[in-house]
């Protein structure tokens, strides 16, 4: 009898999940939004897509080996899901050195600094476009008009959110468009049916759970049901205005794919939860009150700053302890 | 359907052996008895070398409360009463016996026919289960009769039959169920007079629906007042405090919360054929069935066999193991011990050896922790592995304490669910141990005092 033992202790199974695995499931989920996008705003989002995606790679290849040390990541997908994330973030007319530079600061400055995957604060793509939005607002919000967009042609390649600030234009929006994605805006902001197809396929591969998005999309929807009822609107606006906020913008990107990053999000349901509506909250805020018509990347930017704090003060109710 | 509230991960059942009838294996020429083979205090040896036994005769006698009988498997002479080498390749004592024939005490009653009626009070009832040496068969091995001893002031309401199995692989139980289900159910009587409780739960999961089906025509025909309960099919469901949350809706307390506290005591299904065997045939717990199982294993079975068989008999009775590397674990993939000396004998709370072969034998390798908290979303004590596991690996106890790792159960959820393949329970456990030990030397401390 020729064997070799392994001993160790206990389990000795594992289920099939791996970091990688993880990853490859999100690329997966993100690629209806992306054909949708491609579709609406040309080939040239492909391109922006390709060079985010190879850049953050490329960084991250380059960082690990000469700054951080260790094994390299780069076959995690990490990089990669990072890169598609920060090219959704950016309008498809964007010069190709802007999305380098974008990358550089994801994976460099974002990610990199604080000691790789899992220990980065805040979520990487969004560290990128909001380097990117303060510094390059220009080119940051010229967005080209979609390919056949009737509704939106009086207002020249605006977002709906520019447009539709309080009740005004409200009117005239056509949520069909906005849901097929044939509307102006960065490349992952505008199909939110291609992305609520990719959530699907998250929770269906247990990736993420319902919690975040269900919980930010839901604060953000009764924060302007409730502004609707505040300020008077007719009453048809009072289902329309939360669920234009819903498919306009970044909302569903954000809700789906930016909060729910395992790092940048608390480890419990609970604290998940607080942290949910604390985006919904803020978002709201910045779109109806801020100086930008956008908020979604602020808002997970500054819940992603209170994790650390949401982590040590919520936990889990122990067993046998009933409240 | 019933589940238990918090966590839980569903591995891939592989229960290859599930429609195997049991077979006996043949005997032993040799056993091996080790002296402590159940929690607590080892049990004294009463034989020497060159004694003569029988075939459920006593050899070992519990030390304390909390230990238990051992009786002779076979029948033959004692050749030796000294250290050997257990399982885990860890020295301890055992009873060697070497088999002359297979010549049985007197007392026992080896016929198979059903005795129903138990007259004898509950004290009686559990003296005998003593004498019989009968420990949880599942694997925990707790002497049954202290179970059974409901403490002063304590009162049970709940008996609770654990026919749940919800380690892959493990499919004895389940054929005990099947093939044993009136000595089963007869067992679960003589327990709710032993303890005086009028609610008997047999809780078994979903995936067993010939053995739900079986017993529930059994109740129905001539066993009133036992209900047999269906469970959602997810691991750790088997372990003690969730099927009580299954069951009964009550979570036991932490520790040193014990089930007696929300009224229940759990009894394995087996044992609680050696119940019936040690109390209506006084039988003591000299055999069992074990499930001889892998992928790669030629014919996965169910054998009956006696305490003291070699570990080898089984996997040859089971067609050899496979070339190359494997694992050999002592009970079912997520809980089982891995073995590296398998002359090492089959003893009361061994409930299958699965054989792990090819790329299930190794673990996975480990990179850095994402953060996904899949961890925590599968810890069914609500506990944090991921935070307990790098507190533990920074030995900073005071805070490994703090966070409740005593509530672990070991049940390896975990691990299991982590896909950065981090060895979290490996550290989880060397939290619990130190800071047990710890717990304990405040304790001697304070006595001291």
């Amino acid at each position: 009898m020729a064997n070799n033992f392994f001993v160790a202790p206990s389990p000795h199974l594992h289920s099939a999940m791996s970091t990688r695995s993880i990853m490859r499931d999100v690329l997966i989920a993100l690629l209806p939004a992306l054909a949708v996008s491609a579709a609406v705003f040309g080939l040239n989002v492909l391109l922006v897509a390709a060079v985010s995606v190879l850049s953050c790679v490329l960084f991250e290849f380059l960082a690990q080996k000469y700054l951080l040390g260790g094994p390299c990541t780069v076959g995690n997908l990490s990089a990669a899901v990072t890169g598609l994330l920060l090219a959704f973030n950016l309008p498809s007319s964007i010069p190709l050195w802007l999305v380098v530079v974008g990358a550089f600061v994801a994976i460099v400055i974002g990610k990199i600094t604080f000691g790789g995957l899992g220990k980065n604060p805040f979520n990487p793509a969004l560290v990128g476009r909001v380097f990117l939005l303060i510094s390059y607002p220009v080119q940051m919000t010229t967005f080209p008009k979609a390919l056949d967009n009737s509704w939106l042609d009086a207002f020249s390649g605006a977002t709906p959110l520019a447009v539709v600030k309080g009740a005004d234009n409200l009117a005239s929006v056509d949520f069909l468009q906005m849901a097929g994605g044939n509307i102006p805006g960065s490349l992952g902001e505008v199909a939110a049916a291609a992305l609520l197809l990719g959530f699907l396929y998250l929770l269906w591969r247990k990736v993420i759970t319902w919690h975040i998005p269900v919980t930010v999309l839901g604060t953000m929807a009764l924060f302007a049901f409730v502004y609707a009822a505040a300020t008077g609107m007719p009453s048809a606006a009072l289902w329309q205005y939360p669920l234009f906020h819903l498919v306009a913008g970044g909302a569903m990107l954000g809700a789906i794919f930016m909060a729910t990053d395992y790092s940048t999000s608390p480890m419990t349901v609970k604290g998940a939860v607080i942290f949910a509506v604390g985006i919904g909250i803020i978002t709201m805020a910045i779109r109806l009150w801020g100086a930008y018509p956008e908020g979604m990347s602020f808002a997970i930017l500054i819940m992603n700053a209170c994790v650390p704090l949401i982590n040590k003060y919520i936990k889990p109710r122990r067993f046998g302890v009933k409240k | 359907m019933n589940t238990f509230p918090i966590g839980g991960v569903h591995p891939s059942e592989n229960k290859l052996s599930r429609g195997t009838a049991v077979e006996t294996l043949p005997l032993p020429d040799e056993v091996t008895i080790p002296l402590a083979q159940h929690i607590g205090a080892p049990a004294t040896a009463k034989v020497a070398k060159g004694d003569k036994v029988l075939t459920g005769q006593l050899i070992a006698e519990a030390s304390s409360f909390m230990s238990a009988n051992i009786h002779s498997p076979i029948s033959g002479t004692v050749t030796a009463v000294d250290m050997a080498v257990n399982g885990q390749g860890l020295r301890q004592m055992m009873i060697t016996i070497k088999r002359e024939g297979d010549e049985w005490v007197e007392t026992i009653d080896r016929s198979t026919e059903l005795k129903r009626e138990c007259t004898l009070a509950p004290a009686d009832i559990i003296a005998k289960i003593k004498d019989a040496g009968i420990v949880g068969m599942g694997g925990a091995t707790f002497p049954t009769h202290v179970k059974l001893s409901v403490p002063p002031g304590k009162k049970a309401e709940y008996l609770i039959i654990n026919g749940v199995e919800c380690e892959p692989y493990l499919t004895s139980d389940h054929r005990t169920m099947l093939e044993r289900g009136e000595e089963l159910l007869t067992g679960v009587e003589i327990l709710k007079k032993a303890l005086g409780v009028d609610k008997a739960v047999v809780g078994i999961e979903n995936n067993k629906p010939d053995a739900i089906a079986h017993l529930k025509s059994l109740v129905e025909k001539s066993f009133p007042g036992i209900e047999i309960m269906p469970l959602k099919v997810r691991y750790p469901q088997g372990g003690e405090k969730q099927l009580i949350a299954a069951v009964t809706g009550r979570e036991v307390p932490p520790p040193p919360g014990l089930p007696i506290d929300v009224g229940a005591v759990v009894c394995n299904a087996s044992t609680t054929v050696a119940v019936y065997e040690a109390v209506q045939k006084n039988k003591p717990l000299i055999e069992r069935i074990v499930t001889i199982t892998g992928k790669e294993l030629a014919s996965p079975k169910n054998l009956l066999t006696r305490m003291g068989t070699p570990i080898t008999t089984l996997i040859e009775a089971a067609g050899g193991l496979p070339e190359g590397e494997v694992k050999v674990l002592n009970g079912g993939p997520m809980m089982g011990r891995a073995m590296c000396n398998l002359a090492s004998p089959v003893t009361k709370g061994c409930s299958g050896i699965t054989v792990l072969s090819g790329a299930d034998a190794s673990r996975t390798a480990e990179s850095e922790c994402i953060k996904c908290a899949k961890c925590v979303s599968a810890c069914p004590m609500s506990l944090e592995p991921y935070f307990i596991s790098k507190l533990s690996r920074r030995k900073n106890w005071e805070a490994v304490e703090a966070n409740n790792i005593t509530d672990c159960i070991e049940c390896g959820c975990c691990q299991f669910t982590c896909p950065a393949g981090i060895p979290l329970l490996d550290y989880v456990r060397l939290g619990k141990q130190t800071v047990m030990g710890i717990i304990r030397a405040r304790a001697a401390a304070a006595a001291k005092k």
